[in-house]
């Protein structure tokens, strides 16, 4: 796997991607914030994640899509494709120390989920 | 600490175990490791040497760990055989490389064939039988013979006498003694073996002494033995035992045997002690051991004492064995042949079936001290086992011998063997390693091979160390490993059961009342297809879409890519032209990559999320529904075109398979489901590869289950015979019930089966003769899942709900960038990483 550049996160800012009713509880969607594909996940206690929606296993954008459940008590979505976890708070990869996929600071705000990137 | 330099002469299977044994000891900085091989190749398999002829091929063969001389850092010369050892210096000379130094030296230069001094013994088509370069030159040679013969009627022999069969010659063995095999059988067991042999189309001549071979008359030779008769042969293959290769140790003047053999002591040292013997080359208190597993405790003793151990000695092996020669079972255990005084005899003989078995055991009647297996050697792990543990005989030890009778138990429980009992003496395993190796999680045959490397040579222990991995998962408590995750403490089926019994319609309720935490991708797919199978509910309502895999989810089969793919059911395979031609031209419209798939439906390949809604719009208002190829269900019925059309169809193939296939279209079940109607015994659907396979005979259907394809085929078993229409579907609505509510996650109903404690007679038993007394509430089940389809696209296209998860932005409209398609034989196909854009669209 090639390694992906970090990008610059020193402009961040909040962007408001949909309603929290838009995302079914213990599920995901993908969001457009500012030219990137974000993976936005919602628990069923109402607290929002967001990862970058890109698995670099399979190379698909597809994070979103994945079940979310917790392993071992830690909050995790597993890709779609070939199953490997990633933690929905720091989108370290549970199966391969090596991989961490990156997250993004998320909260709901009046009913609206925001995104920080 | 100081480097050892270390030589080993030979890389046999022998040699081969040496530098493991070694280097599971030694670092590779504590040890400079340098291997001479006379042979073009790394050790390989010479107790499998004949399967080199059943298509096998040198690799197929091969004992040496992948990358295992690069990672021990060992030089491995190969095509260099050592023509001299200077003990003085210490050093060996090769044939083609100069002087290498040694510390300790190993030899484990094998044996060599045998060849009877007969005038004429190295004529052109004289062969011996020893490594895959002999067997190459015999092959060739074979191409232009007729008839074959072998010298030596004992167990090399007889494997050289079947792959001369396997050629397809006309084949003889000419044994010098009265009978085959005489050292490990006695009269009437090797009279028994020639019957047998001889029924399979090989000519055996016992006591023949070969005086000369000459010219033949009609064939290449003639071999007159000193009776006065004569065979003509072809070819003439010598296997009439080994001699130990010990030119090297008698030219550097190590001790040697009078007959032969390099004279080691217990910790395999020769009469200089930095110098090792190990395998057929050695002679261990008068005696060489032509065996691997003997071999193989030689290479552990000396690799231990090299690397400083001294608690370990050879003291000698046991040489039981049992092989299987052109599939007759043969098996020799300790004193077969009643040398000690006294010993006293069981005999068992089937004439018919061709049988015979004879135990040998002490005066007293107490110990076992050796048997005789021919015809029938199930016996022989347990008779070991007994004779090595000196486990004391049962009251009637006719019975280890005779067939079992209804109810008896038969032969030895694997719990009454001691840890130390040696199951693998291939590899040296005891019991208590391989339940050690259990206990840490081992829990499969293939994953204790790979541990403890039992059954990985001979493989003949394979069925007593199964015995040994049940017995000790069930003392474990068999539930550990069947627990459906770290959620559930249930296997699935106990959750099925709890599931149905307390009307629990959410996987919420479900974690609830019977689990913890939040669940995961392993339990939350196996709950809704178990809340699919009890209730039928639509896959995606909002309590129920988070719990499926991706696939269900979508409703479509997600490629590498992200896109999907869509295959509309087509029952039964049959589709009107105009339904043909709606594919196409939904294909067409939206650029679909099209494959016929092999269950005779149609594959429509690269659909983004947010066009499948779109393309089931079409296909449903043109009369298709969901083939439900994305779930965990039932994918197809397969058919032949039957009796309406083939010239040899003796019932409506394809009417059944459409009847079939709505039936059971959408059923969820513990795995993918696959049938198939063939219409006669040609079996043109494959249907035996299927889970439930129907074939029609004149008589009625013929009812096959648990068949399988794919990675690992296996052949269905055979249900019932001759049954009308409306009992197949009564029994495919047991079995199929069946199946759901006790079979674990994607078990397939092949492995289900495999697994079932009393195999295809229990579930018999279940589905025809209501053995459960379940049949009616199996039949009501099935029922109310039948009465309560509904297409799952139509529902989709019509559920605003549902509609709205199909994008791929929730806050956009525009598709993913990052699927991009390049042409290929006129369609599309995914682009590979490098023939995308440079810059990543990508997070």
């Amino acid at each position: 796997m090639t390694a992906r550049p970090n990008i610059d996160m020193s402009l961040k800012q909040w962007t408001a991607v949909c309603a929290v009713e838009d995302i079914v509880p213990n599920s995901g969607v993908c969001a457009l914030v500012g030219g990137q594909q974000v993976a936005v996940f919602r628990t069923d206690d109402d607290r929002v994640y967001a990862l970058a929606n890109h698995d670099p296993f399979s190379n698909a954008n597809v994070l979103s899509r994945g079940i979310v459940g917790d392993i071992k008590g830690e909050l995790v979505v597993a890709s779609p494709v070939y199953k490997q976890h990633f933690s929905l708070a720091t989108g370290q990869c549970i199966e391969d120390e090596a991989v961490k996929v990156t997250s993004f600071a998320a909260r709901v705000s009046n009913g609206i989920v925001e995104v920080e990137a | 600490m100081k480097t050892q330099k270390i030589v080993v002469i030979g890389n046999g299977m022998v040699g081969q175990r040496f530098l493991e044994q070694l280097t599971s000891r030694l670092s590779i900085e504590a040890i400079d490791v340098t291997v001479f091989c006379e042979e073009p190749r790394a050790a390989y398999d010479r107790v499998q040497l004949t399967s080199f002829f059943a298509g096998k091929s040198a690799m197929d063969l091969s004992v040496v760990p992948e990358r295992f001389f690069e990672e021990k850092a060992i030089t491995l010369r190969l095509n260099d055989p050592v023509i001299a050892i200077d003990r003085e210096r210490k050093t060996v000379r090769s044939a083609r490389y100069r002087e290498v130094p040694y510390d300790k030296l190993v030899l484990a230069t094998g044996s060599y064939p045998f060849v009877p001094p007969i005038p004429g013994h190295n004529r052109r088509g004289c062969y011996v039988y020893r490594s895959i370069e002999d067997l190459e030159v015999i092959r060739a040679a074979a191409k232009k013979a007729r008839i074959g013969t072998v010298v030596g009627g004992g167990l090399l022999g007889l494997e050289a006498a079947k792959a001369l069969k396997d050629l397809g010659l006309e084949t003889h063995v000419v044994e010098f003694a009265p009978r085959l095999m005489a050292v490990q059988l006695d009269e009437a067991g090797g009279k028994l073996l020639q019957r047998k042999i001889e029924a399979l189309g090989v000519t055996v001549h016992t006591a023949k002494s070969t005086r000369e071979i000459i010219n033949g008359e009609v064939q290449a030779h003639r071999m007159v033995f000193a009776d006065g008769t004569a065979l003509e042969t072809d070819i003439i293959v010598y296997s009439a035992g080994i001699r130990p290769h010990d030119a090297l140790a008698r030219a550097a003047k190590l001790a040697v045997g009078e007959r032969g053999g390099i004279t080691i002591d217990e910790f395999c040292r020769t009469s200089d002690p930095d110098i090792y013997a190990v395998g057929e080359c050695a002679l261990w208190n008068g005696r060489i051991f032509g065996l691997v597993a003997p071999g193989y405790q030689m290479a552990e003793v000396a690799a231990r004492h090299v690397a400083g151990e001294t608690d370990s000695r050879f003291a000698g092996a046991d040489m039981s064995t049992k092989l299987k020669l052109m599939g007759i079972d043969v098996a020799s255990l300790g004193d077969a042949l009643d040398k000690t005084p006294g010993a006293l005899n069981y005999l068992y003989t089937d004439p018919v079936q061709g049988i015979y078995k004879k135990l040998t055991v002490s005066n007293d009647g107490k110990q076992l001290l050796g048997a005789i297996l021919v015809g029938d050697a199930s016996e022989y792990n347990g008779l070991l086992q007994m004779m090595l543990n000196a486990i004391p005989l049962p009251e009637h030890p006719e019975d280890l011998i005779l067939p079992a009778r209804e109810g008896g138990a038969k032969g030895l429980g694997v719990d009454m063997l001691p840890a130390a009992a040696l199951i693998c003496s291939c590899n040296s395993v005891s019991k208590g390693a391989i339940c050690d190796a259990v206990m840490a999680g081992c829990t499969t045959i293939g994953g204790l091979k790979k541990e403890t490397k039992a059954g990985s040579t001979c493989g003949g222990c394979v069925p007593m160390v199964k015995q040994i991995l049940d017995a000790e998962l069930r003392k474990q408590g068999i539930e550990v490993k069947n627990h459906l995750c770290e959620h559930f403490p249930h296997t699935r089926q106990e959750l099925f059961h709890l599931t149905r019994i307390g009307g629990l319609k959410t996987f919420d309720d479900i974690i609830t009342k019977h689990g913890q935490g939040r669940g995961c991708d392993i339990c939350k797919p196996a709950v809704a297809s178990i809340l699919a199978s009890c209730w039928n509910e639509y896959v995606l309502k909002p309590k129920h879409a988070p719990l499926q895999d991706t696939n269900d989810r979508f409703l479509a089969n997600m490629q590498k890519d992200g896109t999907y793919s869509i295959v509309p059911r087509v029952p039964g395979g049959e589709i009107l032209p105009e339904k043909l031609i709606v594919l196409g031209a939904v294909a067409k419209k939206y650029g679909l990559y099209t494959k016929i798939t092999g269950a005779q439906r149609i594959d429509l390949f690269g659909a983004r999320v947010e066009q499948l809604p779109l393309i089931w719009r079409e296909l449903v208002d043109a009369g298709f529904e969901s083939g439900h190829a994305y779930g965990k269900a039932l994918r197809t019925v397969k058919s032949c075109v039957g009796s309406t059309w083939c010239r040899y169809g003796v019932q409506d193939s394809v009417g059944m398979a459409i009847k079939l296939e709505n039936r059971y279209r959408g059923l969820r079940s513990p795995h993918k489901l696959k049938m198939g109607v063939s219409g006669c015994t040609r079996e043109c659907a494959e249907a035996q590869g299927k889970d439930v396979g129907i074939i029609a005979t004149e008589k009625g259907w013929n009812l096959y289950v648990c068949g399988n394809g794919g990675i690992k085929p296996r052949h269905a078993d055979l249900l019932a015979t001759g049954i009308d229409d409306a009992t197949l579907v009564q029994y495919i609505d047991r079995f199929l019930m069946f199946y759901i509510r006790t079979g674990d996650r994607l078990q397939r109903t092949s492995t289900w089966l495999d697994n079932l404690e009393g195999g295809i007679d229990y579930v018999k038993k279940v589905v025809c003769e209501d053995s459960l007394g379940i049949g009616a509430e199996l039949e009501a089940d099935m029922q109310k899942l039948v009465d309560t389809y509904e297409c799952e696209w139509k529902k989709a296209i019509n559920d605003p709900e549902s509609l709205k998860r199909f994008r791929h932005f929730v806050n956009s409209d525009q598709p993913d960038q990052n699927v991009v398609f390049v042409a290929e034989r006129g369609q599309i196909r995914p682009a590979r990483a490098d023939e995308k854009e440079t810059e990543e669209v990508t997070a």
